[in-house]
């Protein structure tokens, strides 16, 4: 046990802050009298998260190292998968400390401290070496979410949402955890590197690939990609909107941390039947291909017909999951760079977009479509930054949006042969989801309004917007600003241990 | 050397200053946004004049680092490394000019706009800068940058400030375009991918230099190549448009204020003869050879399915939104002579036609201000209220029958030449349609200028009691009165522009001359 001790423990410091600042946080929530507003707890665990992404910055330019028996692995993509994370979880937390619903149940205190155990699942996620790290810290993340969903009490949905969210994550679990046992039985130990050693020496090409399926059906459930995305629009719907936030961008994030870290560590090099003997993850590449393809078309395709905001944005958010699986597919080198690309990216438009659809619905109560039209009346600046990241979300170039989809688009075609078929079916997904992008910005700048004008925006929702709009817009038209950020992780070449 | 740059962007000081005004000063508002057209028209005559006494334009090039994609350590140190860069030469100079012009003439002629003045502007300008941008651009992703500028103001255009359906022609110009740019972005994706460059001097050099074939990162077979030029032409048809694609083009016709129009039909389309020169036949030369035949057949069917159609219509809008598909159908006729003559003569035809739908659109657009429609079947005998604008209106037909000594006899002319030393039978085929254009453009202004209204009932006759007959309809916006000072000014420059590219087509051609040679060098023609 010693050696545990001896452990460079300072390797988590973003974890320890984010720990001791739920723990703080849960400790106050319980001291505090219940007259005074939880609302600086919201904003004390903003700031924790931004501490948090200040120290995983100040780590970046640290070796590649694990503690704790290769468990907690400390490599360029665990720094560059927490960075999103953590960006994405101090924004939502924003949004918490502006969460103001119509019901009036005064829940911040919890929503900001089980937000921060989420997203401390999330970071582990990033970082883990082994099979039991993965599975706590997202058992973790789960179970938080599971209660974030539930946090609007008196509503039915919001109820709904957390009890299909803890049966889909339950069983996408029990299905991810039976893939393990198949894993440990072939190779006898949990540590990822172990296994994918031990794996190179055995001959259980069936057996292997069952564990792979197995372990990717788990996988689309977290990530909400078809055919086990059927959960994710009831959900985002009835979760209060900043948990809805949280979902669509750091479970995600987490989520393709976890289908790399699991899939492409264990079976990169696993032996196989088929077209590449050598891969199993490369003799899989059909499936996700398909899978991929499915889940641009059904998630653009449904969104179509949405007026629920909430509902749009979840299965927009399908899509979005397909482009990036899409670029999962392809394995080309730039896959792991195009994937953290997007959903940097990724982050900063759907937060934004988010932050408004929070202030609409505290507003209003509702999160119609309608709500948006005539934005652009009342308030411009407000329904030019909406329309900024809708363009985002849709791929225009001059934002974000456009580069990270570009460079998925070139991962696709760069292999040999070239993905042309997937780029195709993405190329025309974008511009379905013109349709229903556009549509907002038709409700944003050309409808007349029929609702009471929207008040001023408050602080937290502000800061929120003016930090994802100046990214979109940043990262628009220099896209140099990420793309050094990106050089620094070396190409993420140390990733497989 | 900032020339480029400065061209391209100056109509942001314009949509700057435009934020700093109030929303009612509609005079101001007017009176700023048609300023901010003029830096960018003086820098591009600038330049026109200058290249015209020999100033090289290869001097004005300019490239600022913008981004790296990747730095791997088996690519070169010049892979994925996107520049910003711009460029022009003497084909792409063209095109600004007539960019830089329509939009001036297209700002003045907005006077008619009365809502939301302010808003509209500023898209004007952003589309001004998107298109000056488009020909400006010397690689493929500040291209597809600027092209999807353009397609966002023009959405936000047509959907705010058209006609009764103008979102559903918004949303058909958005989404025929979108795709026509989907694939567009996937050819961009391949060729950046597999030659790790988008500059076009360096793709044509990867592409035709057996030395640098061996950069290539990942290869592009003849097959590949050829599926690439295919995807091109099928982006730049939906957007030039060619038949089957041409939907979009007519509701944008009928339903976009007419001073978006004439940027519309004056320049957008343009936009695709223009791809299809520079990346089809200066990229993709020795595979364009075997598309020439089928880009001929299509030119035919464009010229002869629109001219046919615009016969049939009785609203001047569609009139003309037909003989735009027809006209169009010329410059993918020139396109596929696969000679010198059919090449310039579909530039000389963009340009031709740019300026005479400019024209068209400009008085479609008092038109439907002083009569409150543009439906022939209502309209009659507005010579005796409107001498002035009833013979500029004579002007335009004649224009765009192609009536030698104005421009669009020259591009026709040109572009048809060149078919017919390559592929007679179409040629003569395709050149009934120009007979059509005479008929249909003839019977359409006659009717309103000199016939009587078929249907009496509406009729709005301008000679018998204007005020009562246009109350009836609804919305009079103003009394009959012929065309003003200023709306007469741009009028009479785009007669003049017309005339003189009809009477002295040198003037267009010589900047010409050099970069067609260079691509005909490359077609081994």
């Amino acid at each position: 046990m010693n050696d545990v001790w001896q452990s460079d423990w300072s390797m988590m410091a973003p974890e320890w802050i984010v720990l001791a600042a739920a723990i703080t946080l849960l400790v106050m929530d319980l001291a505090l009298p219940s007259s005074r507003s939880r609302r600086p707890l919201a904003w004390g665990a903003a700031a924790a998260a931004a501490l948090a992404m200040i120290a995983t910055a100040a780590m970046i330019p640290a070796e590649s190292a694990s503690i704790l028996h290769d468990t907690f692995r400390l490599d360029a993509f665990a720094k560059a998968f927490k960075l999103v994370v953590l960006a994405g979880g101090a924004l939502a937390l924003l949004l918490v400390a502006e969460w103001a619903p119509k019901e009036g149940s005064p829940h911040r205190g919890e929503f900001a401290y089980m937000m921060l155990f989420a997203l401390l699942g999330a970071m582990m996620m990033a970082s883990s070496g082994d099979l039991l790290t993965l599975f706590v810290s997202l058992e973790l993340l789960s179970v938080s979410s599971y209660i974030l969903a539930g946090l609007r009490k008196t509503a039915p949905a919001s109820n709904e949402a957390a009890l299909k969210y803890v049966i889909n994550g339950g069983i996408a679990t029990a299905i991810m955890l039976f893939g393990m046992s198949y894993v440990f039985g072939l190779t006898g130990t949990t540590n990822l590197g172990g296994i994918a050693r031990r794996l190179q020496e055995t001959n259980e090409p069936y057996m292997l690939a069952l564990a792979f399926l197995l372990l990717l059906i788990g996988v689309s459930f977290k990530l909400a990609t078809v055919p086990f995305h059927m959960w994710a629009p009831d959900v985002y719907e009835g979760a209060p909107v900043p948990a809805t936030a949280f979902f669509a961008v750091v479970s995600k994030t987490a989520g393709f941390a976890l289908l790399l870290r699991l899939l492409v560590t264990i079976f990169a090099a696993a032996p196989a039947e088929g077209r590449d003997p050598s891969s199993l993850l490369l003799s899989m590449q059909p499936i996700i291909t398909v899978l991929a393809g499915l889940t641009m078309i059904i998630g653009s395709v449904v969104a179509l017909r949405q007026r629920s905001l909430k509902r749009l944005l979840a299965y927009s958010g399908i899509a979005h999951a397909g482009y990036l699986l899409a670029g999962f597919a392809a394995m080309s080198w730039a896959m792991i760079d195009s994937l953290w690309m997007y959903l940097l990216v990724y982050t900063l438009m759907n937060i934004g977009a988010f932050a408004i659809i929070a202030h609409i619905v505290n507003e209003t109560g509702s999160d119609d479509l309608d709500g948006l039209a005539g934005l652009y009346r009342h308030r411009p600046f407000l329904a030019a930054a909406f329309g900024l990241f809708l363009l985002s979300l849709a791929g225009i170039p001059g934002t974000a949006g456009f580069i990270a989809k570009l460079h998925i688009f070139i991962g696709l075609v760069v292999t040999e042969p070239g993905h042309y078929v997937l780029a195709a079916v993405m190329a025309i997904t974008t511009v379905i989801s013109y349709v229903y992008y556009f549509n907002l910005i038709v409700q944003l700048f050309f409808r007349p309004t029929f609702t009471a004008p929207l008040g001023r925006l408050p602080a937290g929702l502000s800061t929120a917007v003016v930090l994802c709009a100046l990214g979109t817009l940043a990262i628009g038209w220099a896209p140099g600003l990420a793309y050094d950020m990106l050089a620094q992780f070396g190409h993420f070449g140390d990733f497989l241990p | 050397m900032m020339f480029l740059s400065l061209l391209v962007f100056s109509p942001l000081l314009g949509i700057v200053l435009l934020m700093f005004v109030r929303k009612t000063d509609e005079r101001m508002i007017q009176w700023l946004g048609t300023a901010a057209t003029v830096p960018p028209l003086i820098l591009a005559l600038f330049a026109f004049i200058q290249s015209g006494r020999g100033f090289r334009l290869e001097r004005l090039d300019e490239a600022r680092d913008w981004v790296r994609l990747t730095d791997l350590p088996f690519l070169t140190d010049a892979a994925y490394v996107i520049r910003y860069e711009l460029g022009i030469d003497g084909l792409s100079l063209v095109f600004i000019v007539l960019t830089a012009v329509l939009a001036t003439l297209a700002a003045l002629a907005s006077m008619l706009v009365k809502t939301e003045k302010k808003g509209y502007f500023l898209w004007l300008l952003a589309l001004e800068i998107g298109m000056l941008g488009v020909f400006s651009a010397a690689n493929f992703v500040w291209f597809f940058l600027f092209l999807e500028v353009t397609l966002v103001a023009m959405f936000l255009l047509v959907g705010k400030w058209g006609g009764f359906e103008r979102e559903r022609a918004a949303y058909s110009y958005l989404l025929y375009n979108g795709l026509g740019s989907a694939l567009l972005l996937v050819v961009i994706a391949v060729l950046l991918a597999r030659t790790g460059t988008a500059n076009f001097a360096l793709l044509h050099e990867m592409l035709h230099n057996p030395a640098a074939e061996g950069q290539l990162i990942a290869p592009l077979t003849e097959e590949g190549r050829r599926w690439l030029l295919g995807g091109l032409l099928l982006a730049f048809a939906v957007k030039l448009p060619a038949v089957p694609f041409h939907r979009w083009i007519i509701r944008v016709h009928v339903e976009a204020p007419p001073p978006v129009v004439m940027l519309h039909a004056g320049v957008l389309l343009k936009i695709a003869a223009y791809g299809m020169i520079r990346f089809g036949v200066g990229l993709f030369p020795d595979e364009f050879r075997s598309f020439a035949g089928v880009l001929a057949l299509f030119g035919v069917i464009n010229v002869l399915y629109g001219a046919l159609l615009a016969l049939r219509q009785r609203e001047l809008k569609r009139v003309l939104a037909y003989s735009s598909v027809s006209h169009m159908g010329v410059v993918l006729i020139g396109l596929g002579a696969l000679n010198e003559a059919g090449i310039q003569g579909a530039v000389l035809q963009s340009v031709a036609h740019g300026l005479i739908s400019a024209l068209s659109f400009l008085l479609v657009g008092v038109l439907a201000h002083r009569m409150g429609t543009t439906d022939i079947n209502r309209l009659g005998g507005l010579t005796k209220a409107m001498p002035l604008f009833s013979g500029y209106l004579l002007t335009a037909a004649l224009a765009l029958l192609g009536l030698p000594g104005l421009a669009g006899f020259v591009g026709e002319f040109t572009s048809f030449l060149g078919l017919f030393q390559t592929k007679p039978a179409l040629a003569a085929v395709g050149a009934l349609g120009l007979i059509f254009a005479a008929v249909y453009s003839l019977k359409a202004v006659l009717d309103i200028t000199f016939g009587r209204p078929r249907d009496r009932r509406e009729a709005v006759v301008s000679s018998r009691e204007p005020q009562a007959s246009a109350a009836s309809l609804g919305e009079p916006q103003g009394g009959v009165v012929d065309l003003q000072g200023k709306e007469a000014v741009p009028a009479f420059i785009l007669v003049a522009l017309i005339v003189a590219v009809g009477v002295y087509p040198q003037l267009l051609a010589a900047p010409l001359t050099a970069v067609v040679k260079t691509m005909m060098n490359g077609l081994g023609g």
